[in-house]
């Protein structure tokens, strides 16, 4: 049981589409400091319960607490300005914006500036505004688009928009990040590149939720994985043991029985 | 070279009665004016957080009533009037904010259309207030102190300074994290939310403050012709505004100007080149030319077109 002030905690989480249970009663935690990765067949419900913790839907039934306190029903805006800011499956980018601009609104939160403040043009805005730019500059290089600074999002090749998601989702100033694939589509280079920069994040004390069909990269980065069917946690541990779980093999296989 | 260019551009702007002599290309500039701010209005909205509003007539109506309603029922001086103006458009856009909260694309283009439409009738039935078809005539015009604004020349500076006032705002709301929420909610709306942009915040307060913007045009333009009727309801207006945005270059702070100032002195060219029956056609033509050669408008043309001379001049060197 983990300490009620930290990490994520997901009791009995079930969602439901009409009549089909994409999500049929999960619990698990996020021990604060680790990577923790989803894995399981499509369909299990993966992106679901990513969903479901940012606010994207809500939940049929069930309790998710954050730092001790529960998010059940708050806005996606609302459970970012907690700490909680996720990636999507699908490329998500601001497309006519520069690299920069795409950072700039991640940084959105950190910025105080009112609708007052930018109609007298007050002074301390400039500063502010310098201050962003520089986060935004550093968030940039962190993810290795040094080069790509002023390019159009919707320019960039495949895997660098994935980079430039990742570095607006970082912007945000995260406690937990939760990323939804971020390898999907990328190359076995890239792969690695993503890996490390995981690594890193989590390095600098973001917890980090990961959901990802490549098991290198999850059997490499996490430090628990948890395993959905069905809509249901079927195993629960360390990537080793996970492995070599027999329901897991049989959900991945589908062997007879 | 840019600050030359721009002194000299403020020069002409600020000399125009002097030199243009006849009065009726005045009052095209002072119309122009007027649609300037207008389609500043539409732009923060159809530009920068990518809603369309076809029912922008409201809150130019609104203006325009509210202020000639407290000059000449409440007679209140034109100044505070025009205030008052401003304030209740403002209070329009913030419903229409509220209600549009949840809707996107076509469903927040009928909100809006259905607002004005509603505005309008209330416009022509409630005989008591508005004096229902036959309009307000006697609006006053403001004065400075003992001056009065009424000879077009000086109302001219009037409208060149709201119109000032409106960039500044547009301006300094586009360079700003606010700014940047609204594009956000253009681009894509789910990762804005990701961030933690409180997205139906931005929302609204974009709606409040175009809202307010074209009430500010509504006072503008019934203090100047002095007249205000249901006809500031027309859907033409509307249609206008969005041809400005567009043509000039939606989600630039220069295109709506420049869109304002061409479609406003187009018609007028037309009318002196060549008899009525063409004058539509040729206006659709141009038009369509324009969309059809310059789609993102008027002022991104201009910009990469000189993005690539200054980049092939250095190139040279």
């Amino acid at each position: 049981m983990i300490d009620q002030a930290g990490g994520l905690a997901v009791s009995d989480l079930a969602v439901r589409f009409g009549g089909v249970s994409a999500l049929g009663g999960v619990s698990f935690e996020v021990r604060p400091g680790t990577i923790t990765s989803v894995i399981g067949p499509n369909g299990a419900g993966k992106t679901t319960a990513f969903n479901a913790i940012t606010g994207y839907l809500r939940p049929t039934r069930g309790e998710i607490v954050w730092e001790g306190a529960a998010l059940t029903g708050l806005r996606p805006s609302a459970i970012a300005a907690r700490g909680i800011v996720r990636t999507f499956q699908k490329t998500s980018v601001f497309p006519s914006l520069s690299v920069t601009d795409n950072v700039l609104v991640g940084l959105h939160l950190r910025g105080t500036a009112g609708f007052l403040d930018v109609l007298l043009g007050r002074r301390r805005l400039a500063v502010e505004e310098a201050a962003l730019a520089r986060d935004a500059d550093a968030l940039i290089d962190f993810v290795g688009l040094g080069h790509r600074r002023r390019e159009t999002a919707s320019a960039l090749p495949y895997g660098e928009q994935r980079l430039v998601e990742l570095a607006v989702a970082l912007a945000a100033r995260p406690r937990l990040l939760l990323l939804d694939e971020p390898g999907a589509g990328m190359s076995g280079a890239e792969k690695a590149v993503v890996s490390g920069l995981i690594r890193k994040i989590r390095e600098q004390g973001v917890t980090v939720l990961l959901v990802e069909h490549d098991m290198r990269l999850v059997m490499g980065v996490s430090d628990t994985v948890i395993v959905l069917n069905h809509g249901r946690v079927i195993a629960e541990g360390a990537p080793a043991a996970v492995q070599a779980h027999p329901e897991v093999i049989r959900a991945y296989l589908g062997t007879a029985g | 070279m840019k600050t030359a260019g721009a002194s000299v551009f403020t020069l002409i702007l600020l000399t125009l009665p002097f030199w243009l002599g006849n009065p009726y290309y005045l009052h095209v500039a002072i119309m122009a004016g007027i649609f300037g701010v207008l389609a500043l209005s539409l732009n923060l909205l159809l530009g920068y957080t990518g809603q369309l509003s076809l029912g922008h007539t409201a809150f130019f109506g609104i203006g325009a009533y509210t202020s000639a309603l407290l000059t000449l029922r409440l007679e209140w001086p034109v100044w505070p009037a025009m205030l008052g103006a401003v304030a209740l458009a403002a209070l329009a856009g913030w419903l229409i904010g509220r209600l549009a909260l949840k809707l996107r694309g076509a469903y927040f283009v009928l909100v809006t259309i259905s607002f004005a439409g509603v505005v309008s009738l209330v416009s022509v039935n409630w005989m008591e207030l508005t004096n229902g078809p036959l309009g307000l005539p006697g609006v006053p015009a403001p004065a400075l102190g003992p001056w009065s604004l009424r000879a077009k020349e000086a109302y001219y500076y009037l409208v060149l300074a709201a119109v000032a006032l409106s960039y500044l705002v547009c301006a300094r709301l586009v360079g700003s994290r606010i700014g940047r929420a609204f594009l956000a909610l253009r681009e894509n709306e789910p990762l804005a939310e990701s961030v933690g942009v409180d997205v139906t915040h931005y929302l609204v307060l974009a709606a409040v403050v175009s809202a307010a913007l074209a009430g500010g045009g509504g006072a503008l333009y019934a203090h100047y012709t002095r007249f205000v009727s249901p006809e500031v309801f027309l859907f033409t207006y509307t249609v206008t505004m969005v041809i400005m945005v567009v043509a000039g270059g939606k989600g630039t702070l220069a295109g709506p100007l420049v869109g304002a100032v061409l479609f406003t002195a187009l018609p007028e060219a037309l009318r002196l080149a060549t008899s009525w029956q063409w004058q539509m056609l040729a206006y659709g033509v141009l038009l369509l030319l324009l969309v059809f050669f310059l789609p993102r408008g008027i002022v991104p043309a201009v910009v990469v077109r000189a993005e690539a001379v200054r980049r092939a001049r250095r190139a040279v060197k």
